[in-house]
């Protein structure tokens, strides 16, 4: 990574200051994310606090479930943004592969260990959940299988990302492994519909609509909508002090050298 | 073009049958590591036949892993996969002349090996059949899937280590109806979609994985 990469907008990146292009310059999206971070704190804070406070509270225990229903709010969001942000790192790593851009390097380096921490909380809070209700932390079906294994890709690509003494070369790397397995992402989706499964079907993004009641629809969207600005906050975050470390690195270099 | 790759096809043959360390170690430890299961979990038959398609994959999902690291690591290291790269051939089929070379030297022993193994299992005798097959069919996935792994981890700090991690989650869906298949076939409720379900992906990896593979090679040697 060379300075003139990730400081001052060059000739064609200036001439090309249409749309996305102008975001996608590293010093412009640190202005951005400067701007934008405070704000998706706040929004976050916002809707997990109104999120875990309905769903804690004002929404009305199931039927069957009872209390433990309530694990879902956490359990249902966190799932669905470790698919998303798998997709995020996907689709950027397409962008890098395609353009060499090196921003899409630094969001999916940013994003793999969130995601890895969001299919953790929803690995363990699914476990925690089904003790009661299946009589067991675990079975081998297939939604959970295939959720683990996405566990696994996330390690995977960030020990890949690391392993390079060049960080392009481990970029690079990461972008192959991420587009490769993104064959696992419909595989997680539709696993409930293909096999016979101990977990349960889609209730909420489904052909005629959600099967599940409003009252519990809101916090689920509620807790979602915090998830992703957290994730977005976190992506801010964590791209600038990666741009930041990098400025550092190559003045370093720079100074060393004779 | 189709000389280019018989020549890669047989030079790398002739090299690995001239110092057949490598790949004889994967197959020596595919065997080895199936008698170990008996010594294991004690010799009772009918615990050995329960478990014995389950060991017999697994155990090649190890093998055929601990040989890929090989797979490019050698003519990258003494430049000879520069050269390849700089012949007039299509990088893809050079990975895919690659993996079927390594195919004939590890997955093919090991296919022939299985129903040995399976008698020293107690394997049931309705299962010997799709074993063989389902192997004929899943070894070839395993060293196309691989090849992806072992083209992105050149070059990489602790790359043994690092391979295991890309690789194995990628096999899970062969070991699965790999066994599965077997299973089916003993209890007599049909391989046929287990066996059509692992065609389907070696086909699926025939097609996509010798493009992932170039790709991972062209950075490595940029």
């Amino acid at each position: 990574m060379t300075a003139s990469r990730l400081g001052r907008p060059t000739m064609s990146q200036r001439r090309s200051g249409s749309s996305l292009h102008r975001f996608a310059n590293p010093s412009r999206f640190l202005r951005l994310g400067r701007r934008l971070a405070p704000w998706f704190a706040v929004l976050a804070t916002a809707f997990i606090g109104a999120g875990l406070y309905v769903g804690l509270f004002v929404a009305p225990p199931d039927y069957q479930q009872g209390e433990s229903v309530r694990i879902m709010y956490v359990h249902v969001p966190a799932a669905w943004m470790a698919l998303f942000v798998y997709t995020c790192i996907a689709a950027s790593s397409v962008v890098s592969l395609v353009w060499r851009h090196p921003l899409a390097d630094l969001i999916a380096k940013a994003s793999a260990p969130v995601g890895a921490g969001f299919t953790a909380i929803a690995l363990v809070s699914g476990s925690l959940w089904g003790q009661p209700m299946w009589g067991t932390w675990w079975v081998w079906d297939a939604r959970l299988t295939s959720v683990l294994i996405l566990f696994f890709l996330y390690l995977g690509h960030i020990a890949l990302m690391n392993a390079f003494d060049d960080p392009t070369r481990g970029a690079r790397a990461a972008a192959i492994l991420a587009v490769v397995g993104f064959i696992n992402i419909p595989i997680i989706k539709f696993s409930v519909d293909w096999w016979h499964t101990l977990h349960q079907p889609a209730s909420v993004f489904r052909l005629g609509g959600p099967t599940i009641d409003i009252s519990m629809l809101v916090p689920l969207f509620l807790m979602a909508l915090g998830f992703t600005f957290y994730y977005l906050l976190l992506l801010m975050l964590r791209v600038r002090s990666e741009i930041v470390a990098r400025k550092i690195r190559t003045a370093q270099l720079l100074q060393s050298a004779p | 073009m189709l000389a280019g790759l018989a020549a890669i096809l047989k030079r790398d043959v002739r090299l690995a049958l001239r110092q057949s360390a490598d790949n004889g170690m994967a197959v020596g430890f595919f065997v080895l590591t199936v008698i170990l299961f008996p010594l294991g979990v004690g010799p009772e038959p009918a615990v050995l036949a329960r478990i014995a398609p389950g060991i017999l994959w697994v155990t090649a999902l190890l093998a055929s892993m601990l040989s890929l690291e090989r797979l490019f690591a050698a003519d990258y290291e003494d430049g000879s996969l520069d050269l390849m790269a700089l012949a007039p051939l299509p990088l893809p089929l050079l990975v895919l002349t690659k993996c079927l070379a390594h195919w004939l030297l590890t997955g093919l022993p090991m296919v022939v090996l299985a129903p040995l193994l399976g008698v020293l299992l107690s394997l049931d005798p309705a299962g010997y059949g799709t074993l063989v097959l389902a192997m004929a069919l899943g070894t070839p996935v395993l060293a196309l899937v691989g090849a992806i792994g072992a083209a992105l981890t050149l070059g990489a700090r602790r790359g043994g280590v690092l391979l295991s991690l890309l690789v194995l989650p990628l096999y899970i869906p062969v070991l699965i109806f790999g066994v599965a298949a077997i299973d089916a076939a003993i209890y007599g409720t049909g391989a046929r979609p287990h066996l059509l379900l692992l065609g389907g992906a070696l086909l699926a990896a025939l097609a996509l994985c010798p493009l992932a593979s170039a790709a991972a090679l062209r950075q490595a040697l940029e």
